[in-house]
């Protein structure tokens, strides 16, 4: 590059140089499989976005397809569930009528019997046509698998995505005034730490979890708020570590000694001097932890502990499928199975891209 | 040595003051009044009032904490003050579980934790489950490390090549796959289809569950602890792979095996170490996954019992008891760093 000379005369003589970020963003461009594993990313974000503006699966509790319906890709198959429940559904149109005896002298209700006759005739009742196989099958009471999934994606990436982000701006935050002030207010943190750490992170958990569970100031918070709340309370340790020693490394720089002779405040030197230098760090840790939580929210929503029922997260898939399974009903687990792994490699498999891309020592 | 061992367990002491203050404030005061915790849907003020004293939230913080610090250290609670006979049993009596126990002596004033759910004392409680989570997680540990040793310094020799590219990939992949769906499958098809294993179920002899119940879930453990661990040990081995005395080792005609056994296996077992230290906590809690998908009666489990039966004495108990054993195993594990690694310094 610098042996060529630019023949282009009315090229300005100072151009601005790449910012940090840009120099991230294009290594990270030249990595294929960090590039592959964001267009996965952003997918299941968009996904993840639409779904919860009602523009896909926004039907996904309805019963539309037969109980256990096959899959459509082997609709022949044999499938004595949604045979059987077909069956319930139209037994009672061709099945001979059968004069009911004639209570009417002993039965109280009779003479109301009529009346009711007339106003159920009022009423009209829309048989719904149950599809005998849907795109990825359908699970005990019909329901879309497919859009199952989708809705269960948007639940379980929305609390991986928040809960990572505020555990790492709690962690970032404890961390900058732990390894910029030190002292005794950094003490403090560190015992706040210690705490944290010394109890195993599964049990740190379920503690919170069931505090939470029974607790009556939070019970308007409970489902999906309180899942990110437990997660992020719980998870901010890691990252407050790094944050922490990253801290203590540039509180001495001498761009931040500059700083500080020119009279900039404490929470100036920390949030606006020194954070851009080293947010490339919680940016990983965030992108770390978004993997982690998702995988979490799955085992305690499949536990009971994460979201409440009326609502669906592949966790509370798993669940079901587990009982499914055993007579032979696979979709769902592969359904909520599949579409987890995917994002979490492509997630998982970022991380390590940004980790690179960001890591200004690699050119 | 010695002095540093006493300062660590010196320096123990407000961080075990501060898990208790945590787990005082998380469960006396986030999760509510405990007493209506406990009373669940007895509304009978006079029981309410009764289990308030019982459970001592009448009283002030302080004294509070200071009945909490006392069970910790001893296991029991004491009788507060306004305890009498008639209130004895609404504990075991409001959560609806059986009064399976002796009348606790009456005038001694001290009685033994016990779990709002089933009235079991809670030490014994733990105590008893912790035997089949180390049945499980010991024999786990030790595979998964051997196993993840062997094949860490196999990929690491070959480095760079498409056969360590693939085992890197299939890794990554594998372990992004829910542990849930592992257990979910595995156990449907060597429980349930191919009948090579019992689908659950556990026993009071030991060998039986070593030989017949544990082999499924130990095996499903280390198979899905493979994939980190293995990735995890590969950085360890390349480290060392990568430094000078190898080459030097090398360059001196030592036989490579003799250079990736001796050499380089020593120098990254310091760091593997650290990282069963690490892992050695978990053991106790044990995977309460494993075991509630086995029904192996083990501490996991019953933790996860009592969270969803908010059995606040056990889920306690659980808590500041393991948090103990995690800082008593760093304090080894950075006692024994010493052994292995010669540059280390007490400092």
């Amino acid at each position: 590059m610098s042996a060529v000379i630019s023949n282009d005369v009315s090229a300005p003589l100072h151009q601005a140089s790449p910012g940090s970020w840009m120099l991230a963003w294009r290594r990270l461009k030249r990595d294929k499989v960090g590039m592959v594993s964001l267009v996965i990313v952003v997918f299941f974000i968009l996904m993840m976005a639409g779904s919860y503006a009602g523009l896909i699966a926004k039907n996904w509790s309805k019963e539309v397809g037969v109980s256990y319906a096959n899959p459509g890709f082997m609709a022949g198959a044999e499938n004595l569930e949604a045979v059987r429940s077909a069956v319930d559904r139209t037994v009672d149109k061709n099945a001979p009528k059968i004069e009911p005896v004639d209570l009417s002298d002993i039965d109280p209700l009779a003479p109301r019997y009529k009346e009711w006759a007339e106003r159920t005739a009022k009423i009209k009742t829309t048989e719904i046509k149950r599809a005998d196989t849907l795109v990825f099958g359908g699970d005990k009471w019909g329901r879309d698998v497919l859009q199952k999934a989708i809705k269960g994606a948007e639940t379980s990436i929305f609390v991986g995505l928040f809960a990572a982000l505020f555990a790492t701006i709690i962690g970032t935050t404890l961390g900058a005034i732990s390894g910029f002030m030190g002292g005794k207010i950094g003490d403090l943190l560190e015992w706040f730490y210690n705490i944290f750490t010394s109890i195993p992170y599964i049990l740190l958990i379920l503690a919170f979890a069931a505090v939470f569970a029974s607790s009556p100031h939070l019970s308007a918070y409970k489902g999906v708020p309180m899942v990110v709340a437990i997660l992020a309370f719980t998870g901010w340790t890691g990252i407050y570590r790094l944050m922490r020693s990253e801290y203590i490394k540039h509180a001495s720089r001498e761009y931040v000694k500059a700083a500080q002779a020119i009279g900039a405040s404490d929470s100036r030197r920390m949030f606006v001097h020194i954070l851009p230098n080293v947010s490339h760090v919680s940016l990983v840790q965030l992108s770390q932890h978004v993997v982690q939580f998702i995988k979490a929210e799955v085992i305690l929503s499949y536990l009971g502990l994460g979201v409440p029922v009326d609502s669906v997260s592949w966790g509370t898939m798993l669940a079901e499928a587990q009982s499914e399974l055993v007579i032979g009903k696979w979709w769902q687990l592969a359904a909520a199975g599949i579409s987890m792994a995917i994002l979490v490699t492509a997630f998982s498999m970022l991380t390590d891209s940004l980790r690179d891309a960001l890591d200004p020592k690699i050119k | 040595m010695g002095a540093y061992v006493l300062r660590r367990l010196w320096q123990m002491i407000p961080t075990l003051a501060g898990v208790m203050l945590l787990i005082f404030v998380l469960f006396n005061w986030v999760g509510g009044d405990p007493s209506l915790v406990l009373a669940g849907k007895i509304t009978n003020k006079e029981q309410i009032e009764n289990i308030k004293k019982q459970l001592g939230v009448d009283q002030p913080a302080y004294v509070q904490l200071g009945y909490f610090a006392f069970e910790v250290a001893t296991g029991f609670t004491c009788t507060w003050k306004s305890f009498t006979d008639k209130s004895e049993s609404s504990t075991a009596a409001a959560k609806g579980g059986e009064k399976n126990d002796a009348k606790p002596p009456a005038n001694s004033g001290c009685q033994a934790v016990r779990s709002w759910a089933t009235n079991e004392e809670v030490p014994k409680i733990l105590t008893s489950r912790i035997v089949p989570t180390l049945t499980i997680m010991i024999p786990v540990l030790l595979l998964e490390t051997l196993l993840g040793i062997i094949l860490a310094i196999g990929v690491a020799y070959v480095r760079g090549t498409l056969t360590d590219r693939m085992i890197m990939m299939v890794c990554t992949v594998a372990m992004s796959v829910s542990f849930l769906v592992y257990i979910i499958v595995a156990q449907y098809l060597f429980g349930f289809q191919l009948g090579w294993f019992p689908v659950q179920g556990w026993s009071d002899s030991f060998w039986k569950n070593i030989t017949y119940y544990a082999p499924l879930p130990i095996m499903l453990a280390v198979f899905v602890s493979l994939a980190p661990t293995l990735r995890l040990y590969r950085s360890f081995f390349l480290d060392e792979i990568n430094q000078d005395y190898v080459r030097t080792a090398r360059a001196k005609g030592v036989a490579e095996k003799t250079v990736m056994m001796k050499h380089v296996l020593r120098n990254a077992l310091i760091p593997i170490l650290t990282n069963i230290g690490i892992a050695l906590p978990g053991l106790f809690v044990g995977s309460f996954l494993l075991e509630t998908f086995f029904s192996i009666p083990g501490l996991g489990r019953e933790i996860l019992v009592a969270v969803n039966r908010s059995d606040f004495p056990v889920i306690k108990a659980a808590t500041v008891y393991l948090a103990m054993v995690t800082m008593m195993i760093n304090l080894l594990v950075d006692v024994l760093y010493k052994a292995v690694d010669p540059r280390v310094t007490f400092k």
